[in-house]
């Protein structure tokens, strides 16, 4: 069985259509890369699967259970999701290992300690154990970055949703927040990830799915994507991100 | 097709290696920069000469500010005591004479004024919070707790604070219920809070409005319900923000206590009145101003210096 199920979505702002009926369904363990220009859809689709976004239309399914539905606690929902943002977004009046254990103690009702020694393991395994006593205006870019998605992770969700994690940080920074994905990947966690990183696209994901104006055009293996795309629209999407690259 | 295939990888391969590669360089030259570094720094030429200048400078700006001052406090002076009423200004107000046998009352009554200031500070932030949270609810069961915290905010921060204090004064006690206060201290306070915390209570609201929807997206996105959200996330930052305008609120507090003395308080300026009609000489009114004063400009510093300290943070 899937576990999360997309059908029919729609999603507008007033008059505008950001997502047209997207359907898409995610395997256990799988990861699937979202590509497409900016303003395709890409982040609001992870918003409306976060339910940050009311949906329009259509319904979204997480272990066979219908999380749009008006009933459902949001909360409930979000607990079994992680989301970690372009912008970070880690609250810069606690230490890292407050951000981290912040969820787990207040919403899982972990202990203090059991709680603070997953966080320093996580930070261990990523390389910031020397970290848990900063704030995070006292980390660079990549460092906040791989926090938030230790935060993200530290409640142990079934899901992880990633919305261009590398797009704020400096060129040399990337490496290092790609590599905690790839270890995620490699932990089995299933993940929804918007990317402009092509390459990495093609290294991580099991499936890529090419967004064009609200619309899921064309989903496929990396291999099948990326070296014989079916719609003449996901060719130009690449030639243009490998022009740029060149350029 | 086979240029774009191998495009993406090759070019993520490399990033990656770039990237460890730069990292060792950064660590090696950060190690033998600090060996070639020069133990001691003499200073140039060029430099002490550019400090000399600006020593010199230095000397110029403080001797002008000085004489400027000076030459203003002269003429403030002359035009003050040259007018024609000032002989008699200076024996009503300034009599040394009165200062020091009203002293001892206004003080004293001064100590109400700060008692009457000490309780009302807490309850104005708690009245003020827990307005700013009940406009913050959005659940429909809420709904007469946010209306009630609409109105509040709108009648009393309409109404003149002086208009609060004579009504609670007087209209309450004329109730005649069991249980309501009668004490005038009692009373002042309950109306420099109903005032007080209308203000206070916008304060907050804007505070807890300026915390970016980024950091509520976050914490709901971890399973954070609202109130949650609110107390660990929202509230934190926000109260950094709001202590300089709630200090000044405060420092306005101190001053307006003494509007109680309308509804029979007897404080500072009571006291100050008192003696004023008795020996028909203004000085005690001069007497409790300096005391207002050397309450209220500590505060105002410790305001600025907070101010200061919190625009410093944000700069970095």
């Amino acid at each position: 069985m899937s576990l999360l199920r997309i059908e029919g979505l729609w999603k507008t702002y007033h008059d505008h259509a950001v997502l047209r009926g997207i359907d898409l369904e995610v395997a256990p363990h799988e990861v699937v890369c979202l590509i497409g220009a900016s303003g395709s859809g890409k982040s609001t689709l992870l918003r409306c699967v976060n339910l940050l976004e009311t949906v329009d239309d259509g319904t979204i399914h997480l272990d066979g259970v219908e999380i749009t539905d008006v009933r459902a606690d949001p909360d409930d929902v979000r607990r079994r999701m992680g989301i970690v943002f372009q912008a970070f977004n880690l609250f810069p009046h606690m230490t890292v290992l407050d951000n981290i254990t912040l969820a787990p103690r207040k919403v899982h009702g972990v202990g203090r300690a059991e709680a603070e020694e997953r966080a320093r393991e996580l930070l261990g395994r990523f390389g910031l154990a020397d970290k848990a006593g900063a704030y995070p205006d006292r980390l660079s870019g990549g460092q906040q970055q791989r926090v938030a998605i230790i935060r993200a992770m530290a409640t142990r969700p079934r899901l992880m949703l990633l919305d261009e994690v590398t797009s704020a940080l400096d060129p040399e920074l990337v490496a290092e927040v790609l590599g905690v994905i790839r270890e995620l990947k490699e932990s089995g966690m299933t993940m929804i990830l918007t990317t402009h990183e092509m390459g990495f696209c093609r290294e991580i994901a099991d499936t890529v799915c090419f967004l064009d104006e609200g619309v899921l055009l064309e989903r496929g293996t990396p291999g099948q994507i990326f070296t014989d795309p079916r719609e003449s629209r996901t060719r130009e999407f690449l030639k243009s991100v490998l022009d740029a690259r060149r350029a | 097709m086979a240029e774009p295939s191998s495009g993406p990888a090759a070019g993520a391969e490399n990033a990656r290696e770039t990237g460890a590669a730069g990292a060792e360089n950064a660590r090696e030259t950060g190690a033998s920069g600090a060996e070639n570094a020069p133990a001691t720094w003499v200073k140039s030429e060029r430099q002490l000469q550019r400090e000399r200048s600006r020593r010199i400078r230095a000397v110029r700006s403080s001797t002008i500010a000085t004489v400027s001052t000076i030459v203003f406090l002269g003429v403030v002076a002359a035009v003050v005591t040259r007018s024609p009423g000032w002989p008699r200004v200076r024996e009503t107000f300034f009599s040394a004479e009165a200062f020091a046998r009203s002293w001892p009352d206004v003080v004293d009554g001064f100590w109400t004024n700060v008692q009457i200031f000490l309780i009302a500070e807490p309850l104005i932030l708690i009245v003020g919070l827990l307005v700013a949270l009940a406009r913050n609810l959005r659940a429909p069961v809420f709904f007469p707790l946010r209306a009630l915290a609409v109105a509040y905010t709108d009648v009393f921060r309409g109404v003149p604070t002086l208009l609060v204090i004579l009504l609670v004064g007087f209209g309450v006690p004329a109730l005649n219920l069991q249980g309501t206060p009668t004490n005038e201290i009692t009373l002042g306070v309950i109306a420099l809070t109903l005032a007080y915390g209308a203000y206070v209570a916008e304060v907050f609201r804007a505070g807890i409005d300026s915390v970016h929807p980024s950091q509520w997206a976050a914490a709901r996105s971890l399973g954070l319900n609202h109130g949650r959200t609110m107390r660990y996330v929202v509230l934190p930052q926000a109260w950094r923000r709001v202590v300089p305008p709630l200090l000044n609120d405060f420092v306005s507090l101190q001053k307006d206590t003494a509007l109680v003395s309308t509804i029979g308080v007897i404080e500072s300026l009571r006291q100050a009145q008192i003696y004023a009609a008795s020996k028909f000489n203004y000085t005690p009114y001069l007497v409790s101003a300096l005391l207002f004063i050397a309450l209220t400009i500590p505060m105002a510093r410790f305001t600025d210096y907070l101010a200061a300290r919190s625009q410093r943070r944000r700069g970095q």
